[in-house]
């Protein structure tokens, strides 16, 4: 055995069937110090698993509170995290801890890596074909230093934060509850949280805006390559613009926390409101951060299963870039109550507006690519299906929020949590799972279950409507965010979405069987195992890639991917 | 605002009285209330430095709405029972609270008659498109895919109706932030609203500078009184009906958001600035909210009851209150109370 190559051993066992070139380093080198973007991608996806079912789990949590009215579970879970007989006012700090810990998780930690950091990493170099990254070592660095941001929230969840344990702040961490209002290094550690994962996601932006502007493969123009690369590219600027707006904006917190600034302190000259404008100038662009590489996944998925080039791509790729720098100019919508002037409210009501055109846009286009074409409805094809109605589901309460007049009852309610996770729980996560069937064969080189793909859909698609749905009702009667007791007369639908949540919960249980059974029985993928309709160039390479693919580069030719 | 408007709404004791002088003194500067009450012939009201003076108010004051020949106990209160259904959440309720305020009205039929039109058609057609897509275009009625990649025309029309569709909604939508932004007359009644960890305090500057102290009832105390559990507390924020009301909302700590679901009200309470906008009750009655923007632990635990009556009923309320004062004696007793607020 030692006489043996460690590198042979293993091509030998895992990699018999060719690629003699692919000298993979040992497993060390391989996934702690990689410079590979598919490892580094894989690497994203298997840690966002984790963090979304971290981030699920606390979710269950809160859903198990809000099942009935009252405080019946919060003593139970502050005890299992440490807290020897919780006060009442250390259970309803838990409570705001777990919101902040699920917004966290979900946003940063969860949809941010899996859908840029692991669907980003492995496929745009491959869709550009370009060998690997412009940056390798860097592309390491933005990983770890996620993994290192979100080891620095769980420890948050452990440090004294004012009232109870943990950051209580909620995912938005507005001034002056996250500085007078909490004390102790719970924040702190939730801020520096924020600055790692931040950092990471700047430097991953960096990485990808250079690859995909300088690494196209010959003849690959920016007007020829597949819309998934065009929703990175933007999703990239919007990182690269907002990051740094977040970054000083936490940064000016620590400073009033720790070093007696007064940024957001109306007593030393600073303003709360302040905050809220530098928060949200990050905010509204890290939605659209979220949801713009779902769109692009969903467009190649459309365009594969209907086995027709994606309709009217100039005015898809547009219409990113359109939404992209919209984003930018509508981010006071979110507070719409701060006491905004009536002309500011009026502005931001009619460009909040005109974000629907060119979402308006990529729905119709998506209708008009199936239109026509030869639908086959494989896994990734029905998520992607349930994804355009979900989408346009929220995309339409959007408009209703839009308008600030009618946001002054709506803001703050559960009408606004139905709205955002209707985008995003339903809409980001089932492009999420629409992008992980389209390509986990591809990843792994094994199929997974088709049948329990679809059932995962159905058992999914029921869970989170009963979840949200009944949501735009409390939120209509009334009942605020970020309450975990509530008047008696919103029991009914908020048990209904308690037993949402078990059924959404259900459809993980298969999700992971599904995984487990393509690893341990799944068939051998092939190179294009969903035929013609699939046309891009990680098609043309083996399930899994080689280690490094394209050392030789391939030439793209107008007839092949005209559109 | 002209004059004519400010005496419109100043309420009966101003054409009962005549006293123009002091009390359009008051309406003009406000909480300053410069004009200390030159004419004022209730004396003992004049010279009280208000909160702190509870008897000297309260003898001069009953007086004034005893010659108004209002029928009303003067000085008693008994807080209103809700009824049930209004201005509160209803079980399994699923469309918006009744409203009872004007813009309230207007944008409830902003939201029903033009948004949930809109938003059920789109949402509505693109689910027919896909299921019109699936059934038609499926591998087996379908076999060999068109082409088809672009269509002008259709694409400009598809990015010009969601344009016009977008109009329709953003002029009634303009008019609607131009009625919630009408000012408050100078002669409304001046509700202060601060938000403290955890719960709120309501002053009066104009009737005398006093501040009434809301806290939540327990769930027994609120079933005690008739009230919902949650939302009932023990003193009210007591507002007249009928006029509009100046609401003036700030943290003490954090920032708060004063909320009632039912006037299609929430405005933030924030620290170090103070936020104001109208806010006119149709009808008497009780209107329950909550705290809607993240103040801490018991964030879930500082509701609001706004208790709207009669203005006989409402100046009777007033001067249950420590050091409160209504009418001519307003000026006075506001000038020393506008500094401690």
């Amino acid at each position: 055995m030692a006489t043996i190559p460690a590198n042979e051993g293993f091509d030998a066992h895992d990699h018999a069937h060719d690629h003699d070139h692919d000298h993979k380093p040992a497993f060390f080198a391989r996934w702690f110090m990689s410079t590979n973007h598919k490892d580094i991608g894989t690497l994203y996806l298997i840690f966002a698993i984790f963090a979304g079912i971290i981030g699920g789990a606390v979710s269950g949590m809160m859903r198990a509170e809000l099942a009935q009215p009252g405080i019946q579970y919060l003593g139970y879970f502050a005890q299992l995290l440490g807290t020897a007989n919780p006060s009442f006012d250390e259970q309803l700090h838990l409570w705001n801890v777990l919101i902040t810990a699920h917004g966290l998780i979900m946003v940063f930690f969860m949809v941010m890596p899996a859908i840029i950091g692991g669907f980003g990493n492995w496929f745009v170099p491959i869709m550009i074909g370009a060998p690997d990254m412009a940056f390798p070592r860097m592309n390491n660095v933005s990983f770890w230093l996620t993994f290192v941001g979100f080891m620095s929230l769980m420890i948050s969840a452990f440090m004294p934060g004012g009232t109870g344990q943990g950051a209580g702040t909620g995912w938005t961490v507005y001034a002056p509850l996250s500085t007078s209002g909490s004390v102790g290094p719970a924040v702190d550690f939730a801020i520096f949280s924020l600055h790692l994962s931040g950092a990471g996601s700047i430097l991953g932006a960096i990485n990808f805006i250079t690859t995909i502007l300088n690494m196209r493969a010959p003849g690959m123009t920016l007007h020829k390559m597949p819309l998934f690369v065009w929703s990175v590219l933007v999703t990239a600027f919007l990182l690269l613009l907002a990051l740094p707006v977040l970054a000083a904006a936490i940064t000016m917190l620590l400073t009033d926390r720790n070093f007696g600034t007064t940024f957001f302190d109306p007593a030393g000259g600073g303003d709360p409101v302040l905050y809220q404008h530098l928060f949200w100038f990050f905010g509204h662009p890290e939605v659209y951060i979220m949801i713009l590489p779902g769109f692009g996944i969903i467009s190649q998925i459309i365009s594969t299963f209907s086995k027709k080039p994606v309709f009217g791509y100039l005015g898809m790729a547009y219409a990113m870039v359109a939404i992209g720098v919209v984003g930018f100019i509508v981010w006071a919508h979110h507070m719409y109550t701060t006491g905004l002037d009536v002309n500011t409210k009026m502005y931001f009501t009619a460009a909040t507006m005109v974000i629907a055109v060119p979402t308006g846009i990529k729905i119709f286009s998506w209708i008009a690519t199936m239109w026509g074409g030869s639908l086959e409805f494989k896994s990734p094809m029905i998520w992607a299906l349930g994804f355009i109605f979900l989408f346009t589901v929220g995309g339409v309460t959007g408009v209703v929020l839009a308008n600030g007049g009618v946001d002054d009852n709506l803001h703050d309610t559960y009408y606004v949590v139905a709205h955002f996770h209707y985008v995003l729980s339903l809409g980001a996560v089932t492009s999420l799972f629409a992008g992980f069937f389209y390509w986990f064969p591809k990843m792994s080189g094994r199929m997974h279950s088709e049948f329990l793909s679809h059932l995962q859909f159905v058992v999914f698609f029921i869970g989170v409507n009963l979840i949200f749905f009944p949501m735009h009702f409390l939120g209509v009667q009334g009942m605020p965010r970020r309450y975990p007791d509530y008047a008696v007369a919103y029991t009914y639908w908020n048990e209904i979405a308690s037993l949402g949540y078990v059924i959404m919960a259900g459809s993980m249980v298969i999700f992971f069987i599904n995984i487990a059974y393509a690893f341990l029985a799944g068939k051998k993928a092939e190179a294009n195992y969903w035929g013609e309709g699939a046309t891009t160039l990680e098609w043309t390479l083996s399930s899994p890639p080689p280690f490094h693919q394209f050392e030789t580069l391939p030439v793209i030719d107008d007839a092949a991917h005209a559109h | 605002m002209s004059l004519a408007d400010t005496a419109r709404h100043a309420g009966t004791a101003f054409r009962t009285f005549g006293r123009t002088f002091g009390v359009a003194a008051a309406l003009i500067f406000g909480t300053n209330a410069m004009a200390a009450a030159p004419v004022a012939p209730t004396a003992p009201v004049a010279a009280a430095p208000a909160a702190t003076a509870p008897v000297a108010t309260d003898a001069g004051a009953p007086a004034a709405v005893a010659a108004e020949a209002a029928p009303v106990d003067a000085g008693s209160y008994t807080p209103m029972a809700p009824t049930p259904g209004k201005g509160m959440p209803v079980d399994k309720g699923w469309t918006f609270q009744d409203q009872y305020s004007p813009t309230g009205e207007e944008a409830l039929w902003m939201h029903d008659v033009i948004l949930m039109p809109v938003i059920v058609a789109i949402s509505l057609l693109v689910l027919i498109l896909l299921v019109v897509v699936v059934a038609k275009f499926n591998k087996r009625a379908n076999p060999v895919a068109s082409k088809t990649s672009h269509n002008t025309l259709i694409e400009v029309v598809w990015t010009l109706v969601p344009v016009l569709i977008l109009v329709v909604i953003a002029v009634p939508s303009i008019r609607l932030l131009a009625h919630q932004y009408d000012p408050a007359p100078k002669g409304a009644v001046t509700v202060k609203v601060t938000g403290y960890q955890w719960y709120w305090g309501y002053t009066y500057p104009d009737n005398g500078g006093f501040e009434v102290i809301s806290n939540m009832l327990s769930d027994a105390d609120a079933l005690k009184r008739g009230e919902p559990g949650q939302l009932a507390v023990d003193n009210r924020m007591v507002v007249p009906a009928g006029e509009p009301i100046r609401i003036q909302t700030i943290g003490s700590d954090v920032i708060h958001a004063f909320a009632v679901p039912s006037l299609w009200f929430k405005l933030d309470a924030v620290p170090g600035r103070i936020n104001e906008k109208v806010l006119m009750i149709k009808e008497p009655g009780v209107y329950y909210g909550q705290c809607s923007e993240l103040c801490g632990a018991r964030h879930g635990y500082m509701p609001i009851a706004v208790e709207a009556l009669p203005r006989d009923k409402f100046e009777a309320w007033v001067k249950t209150q420590p050091g409160g004062t209504v009418g001519e004696a307003t000026e006075a007793a506001a000038a020393p109370a506008a500094p401690a607020a």
